[in-house]
């Protein structure tokens, strides 16, 4: 391709964080023969999929992604200058203006309520207000993005843990119905301990399938009714047997962008068991015959990134990764790429083209990712919990079991696992009932819908209203501003569309127009309707389609705009 | 064997909807659709209900199988093109695209509704260069420009959508100038531009000027004579002065497309002669 490239020669921090994060990647602009370089070129068209971790190397070395830096990351990788630039401004976290260092502050639906008061006591600071940032149980929550590689989770944040920049050390709260099966080990075993792991029962599993074969873990996984725990609900054991009959190269996706507001289950499982994670993704390798992972971990999920990339490493080590896993006669290894801050990357099409070096922007499905997904080869796409649910279900534990992440007006925040089934009372009586009076209760994050305080008995399920989503349960008490919550969800689905179809573009920016409206007196459910139609009608994904479902819920329920006509 | 709105059709397998309904004599509407460019479905005007499926489906680029049942009309097909129509029409200047216009009138469309107050697309226009001119608040992000700079056509690459959600735009790297970008001035971009976002300036001219008259003008198909490669040239002629050059899509060597030359290089014909 002959391109024409940027001019403006890149800084020397820039130039060495690309060629380091490049050659980190097996992608190094020498070959070893004295005299002889390419940049770019032939060998770097398969290499589209570094652009992602070379702008997070600009942006973590300096700050900020400069043009001269975009221009060497875009030279080295043989991608045009326009498009690097079009890929780079599609994520939050990357500044195209020089600056030293950013807060990050969330203002959603949890955090909410303390963002002013936080944000104020940073006078001085550069601040962004952000969407939810995965610790709600200990809310406030900041974010910290430092030039020199360094990235701080704070919560419960103060002014003070902020500007001092240390990461507060407190645990999530944890509580079971029932038997402990997702969080087993979590609190219980050292997350940075292979042995610890393998002391706790770790890695029986594989050993298990490698025993009994990848047709008796498929059977089980299938007869556990094992089902996806991002939100859509597809039965996992589909997607393993499509693409373990299908032909040629395949690849695993572990799905840890995790960004539904109120939701912060996976976090934990990556944070305490990343082994498991690890071994549910080996293990629907083996069953698929794929050699290739990739673990996608939001951007804002610091700390999680971190132990599975030690996890990783520990499991290459022990050979529980690589040409032969296990001594099972298979190859499989993980890479982890991180998010750079859009919600829309969750979605399994979005999550492909963002890895690939593109815009993360969603597919049209068919094609299916157990068709073409990543790179265009068949792959598994799995959320964490489904695949540490695996795990589990391999050792015939129970597969029902589900994570609930709980929050807002409750007197014990934090992550719960519960047999399906279990209703939005009994879990929020297991979270030590409400702090007062409830007003609301909303189920799935900005995608769910809400629940009135009479309406708390109804049970959590697949395929069941209200719909399981995430399983997040962020309860609302009487003091609560409903239309400033309804306002929230409405404005994150308008920040966080792609822009790429009409329905949700504009959609999302028109609902929350009408909201404002509606505020004010004005009649406009009908307008709200109908655009609530076409977003869940029309859009490409998930995300369109859902973004009017909390706000309708809202209006069915009279929560916001007065009784409905 | 399909069925598109009650009739029994045989389609190729690996047709779209469109196509298949295009055949039994059904048409569907679209916008980002271009027969000569691959499908980005980005303005889901073309939706149509396929029975059995959770939500609508893009006619442009869902293909057709065994079996499928289609409704090209249904009130749940037609509520999803009038807000889409509406959508568009509310934040976008379509002065340019009469055919949309009649759309959205065909459907029903009431922008007016989203009230005064509401966000619009609203950008400078660009006259960086003297060839074509920019006006983004037409730009209905249909992605035809984007893929007939790069893979589709020209591969050039000089633009990209960025940013993202409403703020999304058609853009240069870092918003560089069209001159000082990777642009050749090829015009492919403009020949596919939907809604006038992109426009040769000549015809720019000549519409602020209040001069642009369509029933005026004569379109004589003539092959470009500067190489030969013999791309056919559309020819528009007002008032015995050459005001724009065009390509057939339906030409099996251009499809549309030409290069600097063959779209813009034709100020010599009826300019001043040369001195000597």
């Amino acid at each position: 391709m002959d391109l024409r490239n940027v001019t403006t020669p890149p800084s020397d921090r820039e130039r060495v964080a690309i060629d380091r994060v490049l050659a980190d990647h097996g992608f190094a602009e020498t070959d070893g023969t004295p005299g002889r370089t390419a940049i770019g070129g032939r060998s770097a068209a398969t290499r589209r999929d570094l652009l992602l971790p070379a702008l997070h190397a600009l942006n973590d070395a300096v700050g900020w992604i400069s043009e001269g830096g975009l221009g060497y990351a875009c030279e080295r990788l043989t991608v045009p200058p326009a498009e690097g630039y079009g890929v780079a401004t599609f994520y939050d976290q990357f500044s195209f203006e020089e600056r030293v260092e950013v807060v990050r502050v969330c203002d959603d639906i949890v955090c909410g309520p303390y963002a002013d008061q936080l944000i104020a006591g940073l006078d001085g600071i550069e601040v962004e207000r952000t969407p939810c940032l995965g610790r709600c149980e200990n809310a406030p929550v900041a974010f910290i993005q430092q030039p020199g590689f360094r990235r701080t989770e704070i919560a419960p944040a103060s002014p003070q843990s902020v500007l001092e920049g240390e990461p507060t050390s407190v645990d999530t709260h944890i509580g079971v119905i029932g038997e402990a099966v997702l969080l087993a080990r979590v609190g219980s075993v050292d997350p940075e301990s292979l042995d610890d792991y393998r002391g706790a029962g770790g890695y029986q599993a594989l050993s298990r399938a490698l025993d009994e074969g990848a047709d008796a873990v498929l059977d089980r996984i299938e007869a556990a009714r094992l089902r996806g725990r991002g939100g859509a609900s597809f039965p996992a054991a589909a997607k393993w047997r499509a693409v373990a009959q299908a032909q040629g190269d395949k690849i695993v996706v572990c799905n840890a962008d995790e960004s539904e507001p109120g939701t912060f289950k996976d976090r934990v499982l990556m944070e305490a068991d990343p082994f498991a994670v690890i071994e549910g993704m080996t293990l629907a390798a083996y069953v698929t015959g794929a050699e290739r992972g990739f673990l996608y971990v939001r951007g804002e999920y610091a700390l999680a990134e971190r132990r599975m990339i030690d996890a990783i490493e520990a499991a290459r080590a022990a050979g529980l990764l690589g040409e032969d896993v296990a001594d099972g006669g298979f190859a499989f290894d993980v890479e982890v790429r991180r998010g750079a801050g859009a919600y829309i990357c969750g979605e399994e099409t979005s999550l492909f083209n963002s890895i690939e070096g593109l815009r993360g922007e969603p597919r049209d499905k068919p094609p299916f990712p157990t068709q073409e997904g990543l790179f265009g080869l068949p792959t598994v796409v799995n959320n964490v919990e489904t695949l540490v649910g695996a795990v589990a279900i391999t050792m015939d534990k129970d597969g029902n079991s589900k994570l609930f992440p709980i929050s807002g007006a409750i007197n014990n925040p934090g992550l719960y696992e519960a047999p399906l089934g279990v209703s939005v009372a009994a879990l929020i009586e297991a979270a030590g009932g409400p702090t007062s009076d409830v007003q609301a209760v909303l189920v799935g994050g900005a995608a769910g819908k809400f629940l009135l305080p009479d309406d708390l008995e109804v049970t959590l399920d697949h395929g069941t209203e209200p719909p399981l989503g995430s399983g997040a349960i962020v309860v609302f008490d009487t003091a609560t501003d409903m239309e400033v919550i309804v306002d929230r969800i409405a404005r994150f689905f308008r920040d966080e569309s792609c822009g790429k179809c009409v329905p949700c573009r504009v959609g999302t920016i028109r609902q929350v127009e009408a909201l404002e409206r509606l505020g004010n007196g004005a009649a406009e459910r009908e307008t709200l309707d109908d655009l609530a139609a076409v977003l869940r009608d029309a859009s490409i994904c998930g995300l369109g389609q859902l973004a009017a479902e909390a706000v309708q819920s809202a209006l069915d329920l009279e929560l916001i705009g007065g009784p409905s006509d | 064997m399909i069925s598109i709105d009650g009739v029994d059709v045989q389609a190729p397998v690996d047709a779209t909807i469109l196509e298949a309904a295009a055949k039994q004599g059904t048409e569907v509407p679209t916008l980002c659709y271009l027969e000569t460019l691959t499908a980005a479905s980005t303005c889901r005007l073309c939706v149509v209900e396929v029975e059995g499926a959770r939500v609508l489906a893009p006619g442009c680029s869902r293909q057709v199988e065994e079996g499928m049942v289609i409704k090209t009309r249904s009130p749940r097909v037609d509520r999803a093109r009038r807000m889409v129509l509406e959508l568009l029409a509310s934040s976008v200047d379509l002065s340019l695209a009469p055919e949309l216009l009649e759309l959205a009138e065909e459907y029903g469309a009431a922008p007016e509704r989203f009230g005064e107050v509401r966000a619009q697309v609203q950008l400078p226009v660009n006259t960086d260069n003297g060839l074509y001119v920019q006006d983004l608040s037409k730009c209905v992000l249909c992605y035809r420009c984007v893929s007939a700079c790069g893979d589709d056509a020209q591969h050039t690459y000089a633009i990209s959508v960025t940013d993202r959600g409403f703020g999304a735009a058609i853009s240069t790297e870092f918003g560089v100038a069209l001159p000082d970008s990777a642009c050749v001035f090829c015009g492919n971009c403009v020949a596919v531009c939907p809604t006038g976002a992109l426009i040769v300036t000549t015809e720019y001219d000549m519409r602020q000027a209040g001069t642009w008259d369509e029933e005026l003008q004569t379109v004589t198909r003539t092959i470009c004579a500067y190489c030969g490669v013999g791309c056919n040239l559309d020819v528009h002629v007002q008032d015995n002065e050459i005001v724009k050059v065009t390509s057939p899509f339906d030409h099996e060597v251009t499809a549309g497309n030409l290069c600097i030359k063959g779209r813009f290089g034709w100020s010599h014909v009826s300019g001043p002669a040369s001195p000597d």
